[in-house]
């Protein structure tokens, strides 16, 4: 189902029971947008100007004690991943504002993420609707699956984004081969991970901050 | 016949049911939120001190840790965490000494001839720094004309 951004639904993704109640607070939200990548128009590289020119040094440094950013730093610890090793989403783009001196834009899909995480602090993943199959959710994995179709192999009791098929991504990290947004991805899956001490409002903003942005509305 | 010793009866530990597990690792994941978050507030507290050591490593994931390994975890944040602030509390005196030695420099230049400290070496950002030089170059040096000279900054 598809909407204009104002009314867009967001769904709530299904979370296993065990990690529920390992993880309080832990939840997927995800909505489904029409719309392409492609270039970004003038306003939208008009917008990472404006975030360049907000995110400096300071912010970046003082980043990890924000609590958006520090509950997904705490989630990482949580869940056996190093946050110094594996950035946190929000402290990735950040650290990248740094090195490249801004927010470069990429391409339409690519700048809204972006935008939607620096305003936000809340990751957005996009997967390419049409390909994933019902619902979305977070779950751990069974022995011998794989990463949507392969080849990669997951460790059982991964966690992972998983539509009713199979794992479609791991919860922060890469995104099963297929199931990415390419120039021919018509309808788009816009799906973002609450974790503990993240608003529920935040995360909404996130979607619909990217949702605005590559539904061009 | 030896007599046999009467059998003790052996103190076993209560056992372990699903609720006192799962409220064991909900502790150990507070512990370790709390302790990441202390982490973040020394690491934000160094700057600009470099040199520190953060790294705390990671059973690798995503996945649900199990209770060895949150304890493990917690451990190393918690060990990470004192050795941050006890290194920044040892490097807080040498800065405060070196502080000192700037206002000293300031009153009396000629005894501190030569001397240059730099905002690193007091803990704060930039490349500001004091430095004690004779004034009129080899003149004031000969004649005793010292003075300290403060730098205007970064290049």
């Amino acid at each position: 189902m598809t909407a204009g951004v104002d009314e867009l639904p967001i769904e709530e993704g299904s979370v296993e029971l065990s990690l529920r109640n390992e993880f309080q607070g832990l939840g997927l939200r995800y909505a489904i947008v029409e719309g392409r990548t492609g270039r970004s128009p003038r306003p939208v590289k008009q917008r990472l100007r404006h975030l360049s020119d907000r995110v400096h040094g300071e912010r970046v440094l003082n980043l990890r004690r924000e609590p958006v950013a520090g509950a997904y730093r705490i989630f990482f610890r949580q869940v056996g991943i190093d946050p110094d090793e594996f950035n946190p989403p929000a402290e990735a783009v950040m650290l990248e504002r740094l090195r490249a001196g801004r927010f470069a834009s990429h391409d339409l899909l690519e700048d809204a993420l972006t935008v939607a995480v620096v305003e936000t602090g809340v990751a957005v993943r996009a997967f390419d609707a049409d390909m994933l199959t019902g619902r979305l959710g977070l779950r751990l994995t069974q022995p011998d699956e794989l990463l949507g179709d392969g080849p990669l192999k997951l460790d059982p009791g991964t966690i992972v984004l998983a539509d009713e098929r199979c794992p479609v991504g791991l919860i922060f990290g890469e995104t099963a081969r297929g199931f990415e947004v390419t120039k021919h991805t018509r309808r788009i899956a816009l799906c973002a991970v609450r974790v503990g001490g993240v608003p529920e409002i935040s995360v909404e903003e996130a979607i619909w901050s990217a949702a605005g942005i590559v539904g061009g509305r | 016949m030896p007599q046999l010793a009467p059998q003790q009866t052996a103190v076993r530990p209560p056992l372990r049911t699903g609720t006192d597990e799962a409220a064991a690792r909900r502790s150990l994941r507070d512990q370790i939120a709390r302790l990441e978050r202390e982490l973040a507030r020394t690491f934000a507290a160094a700057y600009p001190r470099r040199g520190l050591d953060w790294s705390v490593g990671s059973p690798g994931g995503p996945r649900m840790l199990g209770m060895g390994e949150l304890e493990e975890l917690r451990d190393k944040l918690a060990d990470r965490v004192e050795e941050a602030r006890a290194e920044l509390r040892r490097r807080a005196l040498v800065e405060r000494g070196n502080a000192e030695t700037i206002e000293r420099m300031l009153v009396e230049p000629d005894r501190y001839k030569w001397v240059r400290v730099s905002n690193h070496d007091i803990g704060e950002p930039g490349c500001k720094h004091w430095h004690s030089r004779p004034r009129l170059g080899l003149i004031g040096m000969l004649l005793g004309w010292w003075r300290v000279r403060i730098s205007s900054g970064c290049p």
